[in-house]
């Protein structure tokens, strides 16, 4: 970003292992990713991560508290890539532009993630997450989805399908395991928490749809969180488990009457929305009992109000939810545009609709056209392209670039390498993703004026 | 902190198979309308050949 003032600063790899499996060893003939070290890496202002992934630009929001500020810098990541596009076409020839798409899938079989990462207490036992985590992500896409116009399941063919409801259902073939790009699992088994890997581990999800909607995001991060604390403090009453998880993530993706049962692995059947149902009434009991504090703070509160206002629209009429939801406002979008022109749902310009919906350029995004209902608004997404949370570690890592850029000779998520001026380098470890704060740190900043003085006060 | 209203209806009764319409869609005019003016104001945003731009939409690699 040109005006960030840290382009310069790269990624440290040192501490990445994403091989290492959450259940404790790795299975034979499972391929861990690799982890490219060559391509563009930067780390912004802002706390975040913009790197080079393979072919496209990749963004990790800094480490959020809560869902209302995950969302905050998910629309400030979406500015940011619309300035990156901004600059990119200026150093192109007349007639050439680079375009970005928010999107999860080409409509040809190759698809691309949206991650989301959460903290967790390193002594629940995996094969509980395992079960819930489950159990929820096939079940919450009844409002994370993105919509999907046919089928990209291996072997299927594309018209199989006229509309989905998600993006990335179609690409998900294990239950559990630790690929993120070959044989998919819905629940990944990554175990590099970025962090004191005694105390936490960081449950990392690949399952889920990049959202338009600031409520499906604020949804997708809020009710998984929340849902996550009651998994810790083993306060879920039953275990939920389907007979074939995987059927039935493609299931109900495809499933747009939200009623289809899905069988359990007792031989009773549920429904989706009984499934989201049930989770919505545990949380709002364990809220109510225990406070918000595990389940994201204050937010949760809005969490809870909004999901519930969601189930209940989802059961009255989907279409009620026209600006609240990706998979619903695409859908009566390309219905009605199918119906004026007389098209089949595998038209090409339904098609190009479909993928424009995600265009981020304001003047040709869909998505910016069909009246979608915002929480948070542009005035604080933009401070947010600068400025790190408050009360995450992601201030400490957002300060320091802010005031002491040219000194930091490299950053990840859990350390800070600097070049103070003595003859070695000096690294200032982060392994406790909550400390770091502006309450913590942030009179330092105000304080300091060389990144020496900043190493003497922390003691370094 | 926004009022909380008491859970609707959390008990899940495992049932069998009822499968519905499809999302019927509420078709009051004033939706009827609302639409209309979407699809006039998109057209001249659209994608101009959208069987070159669908085909020409390929990703290689990456996650």
């Amino acid at each position: 970003m040109a005006d960030s003032g840290a382009g310069a600063v790269g990624w440290d790899f040192i501490d990445e292992s994403p091989g290492n499996d959450a259940r404790g060893f790795t299975p034979a003939g499972a391929m861990a990713p690799e982890v490219e070290t060559h391509l563009v890496n930067a780390v912004l202002t802002n706390g975040a991560r913009y790197y080079v992934d393979h072919a496209h630009p990749e963004l990790s929001s800094p480490e959020c508290a809560d869902a209302r500020t995950a969302v905050v810098y998910d629309r400030a990541a979406e500015l940011i890539a619309q300035a990156s596009m901004s600059a990119a076409s200026s150093l192109l020839p007349d007639g050439e532009d680079v375009v970005l798409y928010k999107n999860n899938s080409d409509g040809k079989g190759n698809s691309y993630g949206c991650h989301e990462n959460y903290l967790m207490d390193r002594a629940t036992p995996f094969s509980r997450i395992a079960t819930w985590a489950t159990a929820h992500f096939v079940t919450r896409q009844i409002y994370t989805g993105a919509g999907k116009v046919g089928s990209e399941t291996p072997g299927a063919r594309l018209d199989d399908v006229a509309y989905q409801l998600t993006q990335r259902a179609d690409f998900f073939e294990e239950e559990i395991g630790l690929e993120t790009t070959l044989k998919r699992p819905i629940v990944n088994t990554r175990d590099e928490p970025h962090a004191d890997a005694a105390k936490y581990r960081r449950l990392h999800v690949i399952v889920g749809d990049a959202n338009m909607s600031q409520t499906a995001t604020f949804l997708k991060v809020g009710a998984t969180a929340a849902v996550l604390a009651l998994v810790e403090d083993d306060a879920l009453p039953r275990e939920l488990r389907f007979a074939a998880p995987v059927a039935a993530l493609r299931q109900v993706s495809r499933d747009l009457t939200l009623s289809e049962p899905l069988r359990l692995d007792d031989g009773r059947t549920i429904t989706a929305l009984e499934v989201q149902w049930e989770l919505l009434g545990c949380c709002r009991k364990y809220v109510e009992a225990n406070g918000p504090a595990n389940t994201g703070g204050e937010a949760t509160y809005e969490v809870l109000d909004r999901w519930e206002a969601v189930l209940a629209a989802l059961e009255d009429d989907p279409m009620e939810l026209a600006h609240q939801l990706d998979w619903v406002a695409k859908y009566r979008l390309l219905e009605a545009y199918r119906g004026r022109h007389g098209l089949d749902w595998d038209s090409d310009r339904l098609r190009a609709m479909a993928i424009q919906y995600h265009d981020l350029r304001p003047e040709r995004s869909l998505a910016d056209r069909v009246g979608l209902e915002r929480i948070v608004d542009d005035a604080e997404a933009a401070r947010a392209v600068g400025e790190p949370p408050p009360d995450t570690r992601a201030f400490f890592r957002g300060r320091c670039l802010q005031s002491f850029a040219s000194d930091v000779v490299a950053a990840n998520w859990d350390s800070i390498v600097f070049d103070a001026g003595a003859d070695t380098l000096r690294r200032v470890p982060m392994m406790e993703p909550m400390r770091g704060t502006r309450d913590h740190v942030g009179t330092l900043f105000d304080d300091c004026t060389s990144v020496a003085e900043l190493l003497r006060q922390l003691g370094a | 902190m926004a009022e909380r209203s008491q859970i609707r209806k959390p008990a899940p009764s495992e049932r069998a198979a009822d499968v519905e319409e499809a999302p019927a869609g509420s078709d009051g005019a004033e939706i009827k309308a609302e639409l209309d003016d979407l699809l006039d104001e998109i057209d001249d945003v659209l994608e101009a050949n959208a069987e070159e731009f669908v085909k020409s939409y390929i990703q290689k690699g990456g996650e």
